[in-house]
């Protein structure tokens, strides 16, 4: 008997949530409003920075209907419920019904649009095909503006992705694991090189489209939020300076907008060539650190993990402090006269702190009472800047200034 | 002086007295704001109307307008003594909200940041109930509960992305709706409506099984989503039964080694192409 919508739901949201991304940020701005030039009456908006409309009890922001297309595959990947050898239910929504629950869902305002992933079924093209038929028809039959993030299958064709661009607002292809042993070893039908071929592809055609044609003066719309990928964290060896190295080399050869770290969590009826572990939750939390610093606050993925012998973040403290106490020398840093370089690294400011002490101090001299209004933990700074009216020299020379920064252990009490 | 205004975010209100004060040269401290609410209560003291007409318009720094139009929503009683302070002194000291330091502009800043928050919930958290129609197009009803005076001011939002539908969002602050023509709002409080609807069933059974137990986070889920918006959400009451049994389906896939079989189509496949 075939199982119900809601039992397929079910199944295949159940399959969905072991990718991170969410995001539903960084595409153009549409509406259905008729503003702008647009046509009016279809269903939708995007505004820029995404939407959390709800937030799992895991902590991650719900945005998007993160679905199955069909949880069946053909390939058997380790590490994913899906994989051919496993005894997980399996499912499948017809096009239709993916197109149906994703305009009933946007109309009640639970999300912000699709993301749509599928495992493998008779071969990657027939795959694709499908998965861009829902986005042509989500976009020209039914009008819709939302967001669409579609996962490409590996090695589809370039028609298929070309036509998957024009109606996605992103394109992911997971890189899966950081070295290509740990992916021939895991994804046995996958290959390391063919998904880098792939982002190349992508970066060219996402190139392309940003470059206006000289007749039309238009550019041309293919995945305007760009191109992600994934990779899991804890299920191979590779340590967080090759995780972090693989990122900026992502980063770099592709101009990826974002990459996903996916602490390697258990599921059900696991592959026995993993590890049962629980998911290194922490791990992955200072790896989206550090990655943050590197994209936004100019560190050099050497300078992260430089001070660690064996290449691992430190789990105790963040990147930022770390590297601070790692480079004392470097510190304290004068709030009046420093340069924006500079204040970014102090451990304690973000990226509008420093905007706002750039501009504030251009008209008085800074002092404590100025970082604590900031909203600045004047706690976490005082050791490493100057201010007018204070100088942490002692404090910096503290040889005990890292036991200032570490959690309290936990209190054991009898019962 | 005593300044009695309707004080339910009407921007427009808040600046025609803050202009004709400002042309007569009235310190800040000598006003006193007062909301109707509040004024309604106190039978003795005749409320004042604003001084009216006559005024010049004054000249502020750009950021200025959008700071103040977030203010004036804000529920805080002195919102408008804020404003006003932030308006007098601007006159004078032209760079002062290139100061974020400064404990006006600070303050400021942290009611705008508040009524930011507000309206990006009302974004994420309004959930539409359909309701029969009358016409063509299809009719959403949704019941919110903000914090500030933040309805009138989302209407655009709303617009932009659900055009092709009818819908009325109400809240104890005011209600707008929209009919494929005109917006409309009206900022007296509103009742909330009692609507079932049953796609709210399939949300609830994506919200369930979209979760991984194996990652559990409350405290990060209820800084973003805060227990005051729950009992509007349909998916919430889910929640402690999720956070209950994590811990044993997290256990429990973990436990369960691989089974020593494969699927048949699994064997189909591999005995195709070994
Ligand atoms: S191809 Fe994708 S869905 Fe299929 S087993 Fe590999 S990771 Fe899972």
């Amino acid at each position: 008997m075939k199982k119900s919508l809601k039992a397929r739901l079910a199944i295949l949201s159940d399959a969905a949530k072991y990718d991170a991304s969410c995001a539903s940020s960084g595409t153009t701005r549409r509406d259905s409003s008729g503003s702008g030039g647009q046509e009016s009456g279809g269903l939708g908006s995007t505004e820029g920075s995404g939407i959390c409309h709800a937030y799992a009890p895991d902590g991650r922001c719900i945005s998007l209907l993160k679905i199955l297309m069909t949880n069946f595959c053909i390939y058997d990947c380790a590490y994913c419920i899906n994989r051919s050898s496993s005894n997980v239910e399996r499912a499948r929504f017809s096009p239709e019904e993916v197109i149906w629950l994703t305009l009933e869902f946007y109309r009640r305002n639970y999300i912000e649009g699709l993301f749509l992933s599928s495992g493998i079924i008779r071969n990657s093209d027939y795959t694709m095909e499908q998965m861009v038929r829902i986005a042509r028809d989500l976009r020209v039959t039914h009008n819709f503006r939302g967001y669409i993030h579609l996962k490409t299958i590996p090695d589809a064709s370039a028609k298929l992705i070309e036509e998957a661009g024009l109606f996605a607002d992103r394109l992911s292809i997971n890189i899966e694991l950081p070295t290509d042993a740990g992916v021939e070893k895991f994804a046995p039908q996958k290959h390391p090189r063919n998904i880098r071929r792939s982002m190349g592809e992508l970066k060219t055609k996402i190139d392309e489209a940003g470059e206006p044609t000289l007749r039309t003066r238009r550019r041309k719309t293919f995945a305007p939020a760009g191109q992600s990928t994934q990779m899991i964290i804890g299920a191979d060896e590779a340590s967080d300076a090759t995780i972090l190295g693989t990122s900026a080399g992502l980063y770099d050869a592709y101009r990826l907008r974002r990459v996903y770290y996916s602490a390697f969590s258990p599921i059900p009826d696991a592959s026995k060539a993993l590890p049962l572990i629980k998911p290194p939750l922490v791990r992955e939390h200072r790896l989206y650190q550090a990655d943050w610093l590197y994209r936004f606050y100019g560190f050099g993925i050497e300078e992260i993990t430089a001070g660690r012998p064996d290449g691992m973040l430190d789990l105790t403290i963040d990147p930022k402090l770390a590297w601070a106490l790692e480079n004392r020398g470097r510190f304290p840093v004068d709030i009046n006269t420093a340069d924006k370089e500079m204040l970014l690294r102090v451990p304690g400011f973000g990226t509008k702190t420093v905007k706002a002490i750039l501009s504030a101090r251009q008209f008085k001299r800074l002092a404590m009472g100025d970082l604590m209004r900031l909203k600045v933990s004047v706690k976490k700074v005082q050791a490493f800047v100057t201010a007018s009216g204070w100088s942490p020299l002692k404090l910096i020379d503290r040889s005990d200034l890292r036991s200032l920064f570490v959690p309290e252990p936990q209190q054991l009490v009898l019962l | 002086m005593r300044i009695v205004l309707r004080a339910r975010g009407d921007f427009e209100e808040w600046r025609t007295a803050a202009r004709a004060l400002l042309s007569q040269g009235t310190v800040p401290r000598d006003i006193e704001w007062v909301s109707e609410d509040a004024a309604g209560s106190d039978l003795f003291s005749a409320p004042a109307s604003p001084p009216i007409g006559g005024a010049a318009p004054v000249s502020v720094p750009k950021a200025f307008l959008p700071l103040a139009e977030s203010l004036i929503c804000h529920s805080d009683p002195s919102r408008f003594d804020l404003a006003y302070r932030l308006l007098w002194r601007l006159q004078t000291e032209h760079a002062l909200l290139h100061i974020r330091s400064d404990p006006d502009v600070a303050r400021a800043h942290a009611f705008d940041r508040s009524v930011h928050r507000d309206s990006h919930k009302m974004h994420a958290f309004v959930r539409f109930k359909e309701v029969p129609a009358s016409g063509q197009r299809r009719a959403f009803v949704s019941w919110f509960e903000p914090d500030h005076f933040i309805v009138a001011r989302n209407a655009g939002f709303f617009r932009r992305r659900f055009a092709d539908m009818d819908w009325l969002i109400a809240t104890p602050k005011g209600a707008i709706s929209w009919d494929g023509t005109d917006v409309r709002f009206c900022d007296a409080p509103a009742d909330k409506p009692d609507i079932q609807d049953d796609a709210d069933d399939l949300w609830r059974t994506y919200f369930a099984n979209i979760f991984n137990p194996a990652r559990l986070k409350v405290k990060m889920m209820q800084t973003e989503m805060p227990k005051k918006y729950w009992k509007n959400l349909p998916e919430a009451d889910l929640i402690p039964d999720l956070i209950a049994g994590a811990e044993h389906r997290g256990r429990d896939m973990a436990a369960r080694q691989a089974s020593d079989t494969v699927p048949k189509f699994h064997e189909r496949l591999h005995g195709r192409k070994p």
